[in-house]
């Protein structure tokens, strides 16, 4: 059987604190970390997400997979603005001229934008996806939304060993997936299907809840509480941020 | 931009959960689910692969539900995979949601009375619209920040151009196939209980 796409990787050190320190503690680090202005402090909030991300245990090669991801996006991002900003000349390619300014505003970006997906890696990555939908739930997300994200964590994990059934189908019959219209279309046929077998299991699902007296309520049954340490690690959190906040402004 | 996101993203979450009946959730996260999953396959493309936004499909499908799905989606991308981070949830939340609402507004109605040339055509324009119009809202949000952006806004929408002609063809694919085997997801999926 294989494991969720969801399962976490990452490990139980930060996982054992109460889920909403960690989301509370995320959301606060990323917005501090976003209104940074100089690249020091901004290297410090990278070091500090390095140090959460090693806190919470993931896998460097996991770790370096997920970075490469925001990476291609900002690329496009880094490579074009040392061009594009106004300001002081650098190096010159031909008639292109790369400003100082432009430099310091890409190198800022990439900073602040690799510190927080660091952060989020680290503070959330060894959570159960149902142990943060709890979290979510007790911090204010809407009932419905709660109760969505909840069965559809559930159902992605089935879904996921169905798309497997039917790729090895394919593969047994010799698809080997190329770019090319005969892949698309085989794809979208293997997507068609998936929909098709997953609304029919819906309906069982949707049956099999009615029995048992679902009237559109799902109870939020989680045992983490809000203990002493948990007060004691986010007071312990503001000094640190107002720290970096300062050293921004003040530098 | 990311204030403007998050508003916006709000405003669409409220309106379409109020939409959503309770009894309707089960499908709702099946649904999702499948989306979820589809979007984790790679596409060969080229040199390189894709994966799939399967946005317009979403919004051809699941009506203004696509919304919550979506929303639900890009959480857990955000959390177990670190796509994105956690501040422009709200703007990937509209620049995804948009598109899909739409598709749902301008195309789902023409779904009824669609002969089997007319469902592919109808899920190609679906795809296309999805993928260039998440495009467009994207290279938007970051044109927006400042001038400085332009170039690679610009380069965002140039590379979501061949995106949107194999999502083009595919999600044609995906509902010709589905108008043969499973009628009834087509024509009304949202409400299996009226």
């Amino acid at each position: 059987m294989q494991p969720s796409p969801l399962s976490p990787r990452g490990g139980r050190l930060l996982a054992q604190h109460d889920p909403r320190l960690l989301v509370v503690a995320l959301v606060l680090f990323a917005l501090v970390t976003v209104s940074l202005k100089t690249p020091t402090a901004a290297a410090v909030a990278l070091a500090a997400a390095l140090a959460l991300a090693a806190a919470g245990g993931l896998p460097l090669r996991e770790l370096l997979r997920r970075l490469a991801v925001l990476e291609g996006f900002m690329l496009v991002v880094l490579a074009t603005l040392p061009f594009t900003v106004p300001g002081e000349a650098w190096l010159t390619f031909g008639p292109l001229t790369a400003t100082r300014e432009g430099l310091f505003t890409a190198v800022l970006i990439a900073l602040k934008a690799n510190a927080v997906v660091l952060a989020l890696l680290g503070l959330l990555g060894g959570l159960e996806p149902a142990v943060l939908g709890h979290a979510l739930g007790r911090l204010g997300l809407p009932e419905k939304l709660v109760h969505l994200l909840l069965l559809t964590v559930r159902q992605i994990a089935l879904l996921d060993q169905e798309q497997r059934r039917l790729r090895q189908a394919m593969r047994a019959r010799a698809f080997v997936p190329r770019s090319d219209r005969h892949t698309w279309i085989s794809y979208g046929n293997l997507i068609g299907m998936l929909l098709v077998r997953s609304l029919e299991r819906s309906r069982r699902i949707e049956a099999a809840m009615r029995c048992r007296g679902f009237q559109g309520r799902l109870y939020l049954l989680d045992s983490h509480r809000w203990r002493f340490p948990d007060t004691a690690w986010l007071v312990g959190l503001l000094p640190l941020l107002a720290g970096l906040l300062a050293l921004d402004r003040l530098s | 931009m990311l204030i403007t996101g998050a508003v916006v993203s709000v405003g669409l979450l409220a309106v379409s959960l109020r939409r959503l009946d309770y009894q309707a959730l089960p499908q709702a996260a099946v649904l999702a689910a499948t989306f979820f999953v589809a979007s984790l396959i790679s596409v060969p493309l080229g040199p390189s692969s894709v994966h799939l936004l399967l946005n317009g499909l979403m919004g051809l499908l699941l009506g203004w539900t696509a919304v919550p799905a979506l929303f639900v989606a890009l959480v857990l991308q955000a959390a177990f995979f670190g796509f994105g981070g956690v501040l422009v949830l709200g703007v990937n939340t509209m620049n995804m949601a948009l598109p899909a609402v739409l598709c749902a507004l301008v195309l789902r109605p023409l779904l009824p009375r669609a002969g089997p040339r007319a469902m592919f055509l109808i899920g190609a324009a679906a795809g296309a619209a999805g993928v260039m119009l998440t495009g467009t809202c994207v290279a938007l949000s970051l044109g927006l920040s400042g001038e400085p952006f332009w170039p690679a806004a610009k380069a965002i929408v140039l590379i979501y151009i061949p995106l949107a002609l194999v999502e083009a063809l595919m999600t044609g694919t995906v509902m010709s196939f589905l108008n043969r085997v499973a009628p009834e997801l087509v024509l009304h999926g949202e409400a299996p209980h009226v």
